[in-house]
């Protein structure tokens, strides 16, 4: 995209343009009331509360300040502050101008910040309910399916609908269709005339089919949502207290580079290779509980994952060509273990529960990444513990032997961090997914905490993919990494998805498949986008033209 | 194992000394090529003094150095061209670049495909020759047996270098498989099928020497143009020493058929059965050999249309033969070249997309170079007032692969039925009993300056060497 304008991830309360955010003690309120004039990029307007990327940028930043900020608040209300209308989804004038990489890392990016509605309910203790206060339709649907209840306001008119098939000839792929039917348990042929009714379903019959959890009248909404709300919050162990405020990343965009304090992404435009570089913790870590929310967002394992969260998206977003990430690490394996040490010892601490959780869903960000992720293992590194996870989240991983200075060699190692604070959106580790599960393999892995595995080690362990010494290094990763390049990136996303995702199947994995496989084939399609596409004719006053031969 | 002095022992100009992968890599493999060397290299001759030229350096006075040695202790060594300054890129797509001095990880897979398929012909023909020593029609010709085998075990040397040197832990487990696999051996064969057929009596023997050593000639000369320099520079090499193998191939047949011309003349005859009975191999017979190692040899170009032959030629892997020489764009892309099929029982000539048929292009060079020493021998028959002519088949004839694989084609380039076919294959092709009559002929002679009764002696001896010399001290 480097005709576009760089997308920025980074945002806050008080630059917001979409979304208002206001307190009552146990719960927020996430109000949409999107500035139809600030969309991120020109050719549309964000009419009808109808979003795009910039918004989702708005509404994840939002959840996350709710998460680290607010550690009182522990329901948050989503509804809507303009009249008659809740959200009508994804703004379809930026879909038909979108290209379709756009398209697609914007549906991946709205699929995460939805995850992570459904992530905080179960991990933080944080309970989402959608208020769903006007029309209700496509998108907008899609992201009160992501919240734990749905309250309809019962005026008559307001409906929920799923109106992409008939309408724009495309799927509600963001999540719409597979929580319809994985989380709310529509039946199946009740969803089929659901989501082929633009209109959609609205009042009694909504609670009825299950497309929502109640209804109200207008005149005891209001109420209603907040018993809901804070009989959610009663379920919480959202202790309160002072927050921790996410202050601006320290971060220095250069030509080519993207400069953090802990992390650091350099691009090698003619090889279309990126090297992400994660350095250790620094010495005089704070351990206890006091200390560590005292630093707040320079607490090291916070600060890292907002800043390699950060270069996950601006690189998928700003970068497309540069198809093969590299990662490395630098530092002191003794310091990441005892990072390590001090999460496992305040895992039930608020802070430091949202910190891992943090963690978990940037690790997670890695595995849906339509790039080669490849780790190297070289001198000075210290994949060990939580940055081991980075190594285990890649395509492959080459560690380096020196047999003749073996004192020299460096060494990974496992903690116990690796049995499950990061688990993927399967709910799987990423150790269990690479040894499926199977325990023997996984208890020799476990037999190996404490120990610093060299590259023989490791690679006898099934850690490593390739453990070559260092006469033969320089090649094996060049040659590796100069014949990944060269293939196609369509057949590489596709094929490291597949292998990715190798286990068990659940919503999330089928909301990202699904939309991989059949949104991401109708966005293709004529039907949608051709001329006469449903995408491209729409509000045109035209008719969409399609190729009537099922495929 | 002790470690080698690279030096003394492996003659390079590869800086072998200071080079830790390929020391790595040889402690491991050398060993074993001796183990192989012993193990399938020339039958019962380990102990052998043997007249041979070893290259210890790539100028005029060091690649040809004449010793006798011990072929256990020949020194097999690495020698690469001279460098070409700021050396491009000639041809396809990458034409105008800086030559590769490294393996660029897109073309890893190909450019090994290809050192591999090379390499593999190496060791392979030593084994296809291993018993010939035993048959010998003197010491010069077993000298040149010899000589042959060890360049061959060095040219397996130079592709094992490439393999070690550039392409890491693949590499070396390549050049591990290069020394497991067999000629002729059924779980483990060699990897091209002319491979893996038998060199079982001299004749033969000169026969491939001429007609499939100079495939290897084209094939080298194709990938001496590669923009992966190193291999340009190996090959360059290596055809020096090629040129020798066909020299043995063309002088050996040119000697038979001198031979059989003077028994002709002598005993005023042309009939087969008579020469026969006088011990010499009649000219009919030579015909039937060269018309099965000509046909069997263009085989191993390939498919005449190949989409892996275009891929190799745009990415720069192989090129023509005399790619510099030719004064076209390089790049090919919309050209046509004209090639064979059969039509309506017709052989008749298609155009297809040049670039897909360089294969054909390439066997069609080998081709008209073949034909020169047919015509050098056809001097000597020319010579002794016989009128007989041999004749390269056509190349539709007895073809294994591409379009004309299975199409029944006479010598001369008619489509015949299979009817006609079995009925004159036997006129075309050597026949068991020619096989078994060439075959008796092959008793053994060693002392200087003898040569078996059907084949002529050379005009000279090698490098300046009187024809008797004691070229192999049996001890």
């Amino acid at each position: 995209m480097s005709t576009s304008p760089r997308v920025d991830y980074q945002t806050h309360p008080a630059q917001y343009r979409h979304w208002k955010l206001s307190f009552d003690g146990a719960i927020a309120t996430l109000a949409a009331d999107f500035d139809e004039n600030a969309g991120l990029a020109p050719g549309y307007k964000l009419k009808l509360n109808s979003y795009d990327l910039g918004v989702d940028i708005e509404l994840n930043d939002a959840v996350n300040r709710i998460r680290f900020e607010h550690p009182e608040v522990r329901t948050v209300v989503v509804t809507s502050a303009k009249d008659k209308v809740f959200c009508s989804g994804a703004n379809i004038f930026m879909l038909g101008v979108s290209s379709h990489a756009w398209k697609v890392n914007f549906c991946k990016f709205t699929n995460e910040t939805r995850n992570g509605l459904e992530d905080a309910s179960k991990h933080s203790g944080l309970k989402f309910v959608a208020a769903v206060n006007g029309a209700c339709a496509g998108g907008g649907y899609e992201l009160a399916l992501a919240c734990d209840e749905i309250l309809l306001v019962d005026d008559r008119s307001s409906a929920v609908s799923l109106p992409e098939v008939p309408l724009l000839g495309v799927l509600p792929g963001t999540g719409g269709l597979t929580r319809v039917t994985d989380k709310r348990h529509v039946r199946h042929d009740l969803a089929d005339i659901f989501c082929t009714t633009s209109e959609g379903v609205r009042g009694q019959r909504a609670k009825d089919w299950r497309l929502v959890d109640d209804i109200a009248r207008p005149a005891v909404f209001a109420q209603k949502v907040r018993e809901r709300a804070l009989a959610l919050a009663a379920g919480s162990d959202r202790p309160g207290g002072p927050g921790v405020a996410l202050t601006p990343l320290a971060r220095r965009i250069e030509a080519d580079a993207l400069v953090y304090s802990h992390v650091r992404v350099d691009i090698d435009r003619a090889r279309r290779t990126a090297t992400f570089s994660v350095s250790a913790p620094p010495g005089g870590q704070p351990q206890d509980a006091a200390a560590v929310l005292a630093a707040g967002a320079a607490w090291y394992p916070l600060a890292m994952a907002r800043e390699l969260d950060d270069a996950i998206l601006s690189m998928r977003t700003n970068e497309l060509d540069i198809g093969t990430w590299i990662l490395k690490t630098t530092g002191d394996v003794d310091a990441v273990l005892a990072m390590d040490a001090t999460l496992a010892a305040h895992r039930d601490h608020w802070f430091v529960r949202e910190t891992i959780g943090f963690l978990r869903r940037t690790f997670a960000r890695l595995d849906v990444s339509s790039r080669s992720l490849f780790a190297f293992v070289e001198p000075g590194s210290c994949f060990a513990g939580t940055f081991l996870e980075l190594a285990l989240a890649c395509d492959r991983s080459y560690q380096l032997c020196l047999p003749e200075t073996p004192e020299r060699a460096p060494a990974i190692a496992v903690s116990e961090a690796n049995f499950g604070s990061y688990p993927m959106v399967t709910g799987q580790t990423r150790l269990e997914r690479r040894f499926y599960a199977e325990a023997a393999p996984l208890a020799a892995v476990r037999a190996a905490i404490g120990r610093r595995l060299d590259g023989a080690a490791a690679l006898a362990l099934g850690l490593v993919t390739s453990a070559p010494d260092d006469i033969d290094w320089a090649d094996e990763v060049r040659i590796a990494v100069e014949e990944r390049v060269a293939m196609s990136p369509d057949a590489l996303t596709g094929m490291e998805a597949n292998l990715r995702f190798n286990g068990p199947e659940n919503m999330f994995t089928r909301v990202f498949g699904r939309l991989t496989a059949w949104q991401n084939w109708i966005f293709q399609r004529p039907n949608a986008v051709g001329d006469k596409g449903a995408l491209k004719v729409y509000g045109k006053g035209e008719k969409a033209a399609f190729d009537w031969n099922r495929v | 194992m002790s470690a080698i002095n690279y030096s003394e022992k492996i003659p390079n100009n590869v800086n072998l000394a200071e080079d830790r992968t390929l020391q790595r890599a040889l402690e491991q493999w050398q060993p074993n090529y001796l183990q192989w060397w012993n193990d399938v290299g020339p039958d019962g001759s380990q102990n052998f003094d043997v007249y041979l030229r070893t290259a210890v350096s790539v100028d005029p006075q060091g690649w040809a150095q004449f010793a006798h040695v011990k072929m256990p202790d020949y020194r097999w060594g690495i020698f690469l061209n001279p460098a070409e300054k700021d050396r491009k890129i000639h041809f396809g797509d990458h034409k105008g670049e800086d030559a590769w001095q490294d393996v660029p990880g897109e073309h890893r897979a190909n450019l090994r495909r290809i050192i591999v398929t090379q390499g593999d012909t190496e060791p392979a023909s030593v084994e296809q020759q291993r018993h010939l020593g035993l048959t010998c029609p003197s010491q010069y010709d077993l000298r040149n047996l010899f000589q042959v085998n060890v360049e061959e075990g060095r040219h397996l040397w130079a592709m094992v270098y490439l393999l070690h040197k550039y392409f890491g832990r693949d590499g070396r487990e390549e050049g591990e498989a290069l020394l497991e696999r067999r000629s002729g051996d059924q779980d483990n064969p060699r990897i091209l099928q002319a491979f893996n057929e038998k060199t079982p009596d001299w004749l033969s023997f000169f026969m491939f020497t001429y007609f499939t050593d100079r495939d290897g000639k084209y094939q080298l000369c194709a990938l001496a143009e590669s923009a992966f320099d190193p291999l340009a520079r190996t090959t360059k090499f290596m055809l020096t020493e090629e040129a020798h193998h066909m020299f043995v191939g063309e002088s050996g047949i040119s000697r038979v058929i001198q031979r059989t011309c003077q028994m002709m003349n002598e005993l005023k005859t042309d009939d087969p059965a008579k020469l026969r009975a006088a011990g010499v191999i009649d000219l009919p017979t030579i015909q039937r050999y060269l018309n099965f190692h000509f046909s069997v040899t263009i085989d191993l170009f390939g498919a005449d249309q190949s989409s892996n032959a275009a891929t190799f030629y745009s990415s720069g892997l192989k090129g023509r033969f005399e790619e510099g020489k030719r004064s076209d764009d390089h790049v090919l892309k919309g050209q046509t070249y004209r090639i064979l099929e059969v039509q309506g029982g017709r052989l008749v000539e298609k155009d297809a997309p040049m670039l897909n048929a360089l294969n054909e292009v390439l066997r069609d060079d080998y081709i008209t170079d073949s034909r020169g020493g047919v015509e050098r021998w056809n001097k000597v028959i020319e010579k002794a007032g016989i009128p007989f002519r041999l004749k390269v088949p056509h190349k539709a004839f007895h073809r294994n692969i591409g379009t004309l694989s299975g199409v029944k084609v006479s010598p001369e380039g008619e489509v015949v039925s299979d009817h006609e076919w079995n009925a004159r294959v036997e006129e075309w092709l050597p026949t068991d009993t020619d096989r078994a009559y060439v075959g008796s002929l092959m008793g053994r002679v060693t002392a200087p300056g003898k040569f078996a009764n059907w084949i002529a002696p050379p005009v000279m001896g090698i490098n300046r060497q009187p024809v008797d010399f004691e070229y192999v001290r049996f001890n």
